[in-house]
């Protein structure tokens, strides 16, 4: 009877499995058949990359894919140096005022900057950063999360090698270069993966701040190739959807267990 | 010794407000001191060349409340919320209970239920348009398999919205696994080896032991799951961009739409702050859970 409800569970997993991955694996399918064959599920009609060729003329691809990484990269380069910092102080100075500003920064988590978007945007135009890939990733910079994993990630670290580095004559940026930030390693891949991940899916205010093709990310380019109102037929939009997440994809297939337990460091922490 | 002391604590002192100086300026900029331009805006009227705008206190939040398409946007977005948090964390839940048992085919089970995280919300889109589109999308083309008719499940006001929030349980579900999954790899084998000495079932097993063992991520997920409902809403510009009549439409499309289309930045300023009000109240629940949450360890 126990038997029968495993198999009757297995079953049931393996379902529901087949079909969270269906949408991706039917638009990847898609994206290698004609039109008309998807539409038909003509299951054994040709293969062809015609769709990928189309797709790949249709828009600045190559433009949209570095912008993204660009966006990715120097907002992952300011949050590690602003968390870094603010982490250390936070976790291992102590001056008064700091638990009043911890909160303070405890408050952002709430405070998403999706919401913010009108004010943020009137700021960023303010500063002239407004069709930037700065302007885009300025408001993530001081993450809170960030200065938060920091600060729980170097407060772990035994005051006994920051002694021995002081004696040894280090300066405060010495130690925190030599010491701290060797030891947190870990909590710095894990919130890189989760940072790059975040900002190369990142779609509501790049759309608000870029304004041409030369600082769209490929998230806001992909809408506008897939807007209904350019005509663009299901093959060919399942060819840009698959090229554009293929290089995230790829990396999490191969990278899997780095990246499952990246998101459990940086949520449980 | 006591002047070097002094001197010691001074530097820590000015040392820790100058490293906390790059992030604090930074918070300012773009959280703190946005906040409270938004109220500050909201208290205004929408300023035209022939009338500059003047305080009018609250009167653009009472604007909002007769206006009906907010009152429908709110609803929409409680549907969205109800629907979306109790089925994705249900989900989550099966999902980890299954990928941490001996099933066969973990490992691609496992792979399966997370794929989702990593995908855009734009992408993820794309790739359900094709399963909604009427007449040759794959809903329809299962669908005519037994004789159903063929539904327009963007375009018509009864189904928009859940077709949205389907798009964004399959989203979230993946995610919220793993927090699961990890919550159910620290539960001590004792526990099961002392449930089964005592005769009791997997079905009780769950329920009395790992169910209440797994309540603090619960709650854990859950306020993940309430910033979600607010925040997930990129699927809207691909898939019904609110419509048809408004009736996928959710908040924060409407504060973009408000103030990115109709160029009406007071009242989008006064539906931020009504946001940022109820997120206050979930950071506040989530404090007084998470003090609950360190007694319990």
């Amino acid at each position: 009877m126990t038997r029968f409800y495993g198999k009757i569970e297995a079953a049931g997993a393996i379902l529901l499995a087949l079909i969270w991955i269906s949408p991706l694996v039917y638009a990847f399918w898609a994206a290698f058949h004609s039109t008309s064959d998807a539409v038909n599920f003509n299951l054994f009609s040709p293969w062809t990359l015609e769709n990928f060729r189309v797709a790949w003329d249709g828009a600045p691809w190559i433009r949209y894919f570095l912008n993204t990484f660009m966006l990715v990269t120097v907002v992952l380069i300011g949050q590690f140096i602003l968390t870094t910092l603010a982490g250390f102080s936070f976790a291992k100075l102590d001056f008064p005022g700091k638990d009043f500003v911890f909160i303070l920064v405890l408050m952002q988590l709430f405070i998403l900057p999706e919401v913010l978007i009108v004010e943020n945007y009137a700021m960023v135009s303010r500063l002239g950063l407004f069709d930037s890939i700065l302007g885009v990733g300025m408001p993530y910079m001081a993450s809170a999360f960030g200065i938060f994993l920091m600060r729980q990630s170097f407060k772990s670290v035994p005051i006994e090698l920051h002694e021995a580095a002081q004696v040894e004559g280090c300066g405060i940026f010495g130690i925190l270069w030599k010491v701290y930030v060797p030891l947190a390693r870990p909590t710095y891949i894990a919130y890189a993966l989760v940072s790059v991940s975040t900002h190369w899916n990142n779609f509501l205010w790049p759309l608000i701040v870029t304004n041409s093709p030369d600082t769209r990310p490929l998230t806001v380019g992909l809408s506008i190739f897939a807007a209904p109102e350019n005509g663009v037929d299901i093959s060919i939009i399942s060819a840009a959807t698959i090229m554009s997440v293929a290089p995230l994809l790829v990396a999490f297939l191969l990278f899997q267990r780095h990246f499952v337990q990246a998101f459990l460091r940086a949520g449980i922490k | 010794m006591q002047s070097y002391v002094n001197l010691h604590n001074r530097r820590k002192i000015i040392y820790g407000w100058l490293l906390l100086s790059p992030a604090a300026l930074l918070l300012t900029t773009f959280a703190f001191y946005p906040s409270i331009a938004t109220l500050w805006a909201s208290v205004f009227s929408r300023g035209t060349r022939r009338k500059p705008s003047k305080f009018i206190g609250g009167e653009n939040y009472a604007d909002l409340f007769s206006d009906p398409t907010f009152l429908l946007v709110v609803k929409n977005n409680l549907i969205y919320a109800a629907a979306t948090i109790p089925v994705s964390i249900i989900i989550a839940l099966s999902m980890a209970l299954w990928a941490n048992s001996k099933l066969p085919a973990r490992g691609f089970i496992r792979t399966a239920y997370f794929t989702p995280t990593v995908l855009p919300m734009i992408a993820a889109a794309n790739l359900w348009l094709f399963f909604y589109t009427p007449g040759f999308g794959v809903l329809d083309q299962i669908g005519s398999l037994f004789g159903f008719q063929s539904v327009n499940w963007l375009g018509q006001p009864e189904t928009a919205l859940w077709a949205v929030i389907i798009v964004t349980i399959w989203k979230e579900a993946g995610f919220f696994m793993i927090f699961y999954l990890a919550a159910l790899q620290t539960i001590p084998p004792e526990l099961k080896e002392a449930s089964d000495i005592e005769g009791a079932g997997r079905w009780t097993y769950t329920r009395r032991i790992v169910l209440p063992l797994l309540m603090p991520t619960t709650l854990f997920i859950m306020v993940n799951a309430m910033i979600n409902s607010v925040k997930l809403i990129d699927h809207l510009f691909i898939l019904t961009k609110g419509g048809p009549s408004d009736a996928s439409k959710l908040i924060l499309y409407y504060i973009w739409e408000m103030a990115f289309a109709f160029f009406d930045a007071p009242h989008a300023a006064a539906l931020t702050i009504l946001v940022l009000a109820v997120l206050a109240t979930v950071a506040a629940i989530q404090f007084l859970f998470i003090d609950r949450r360190t007694h319990y360890q």
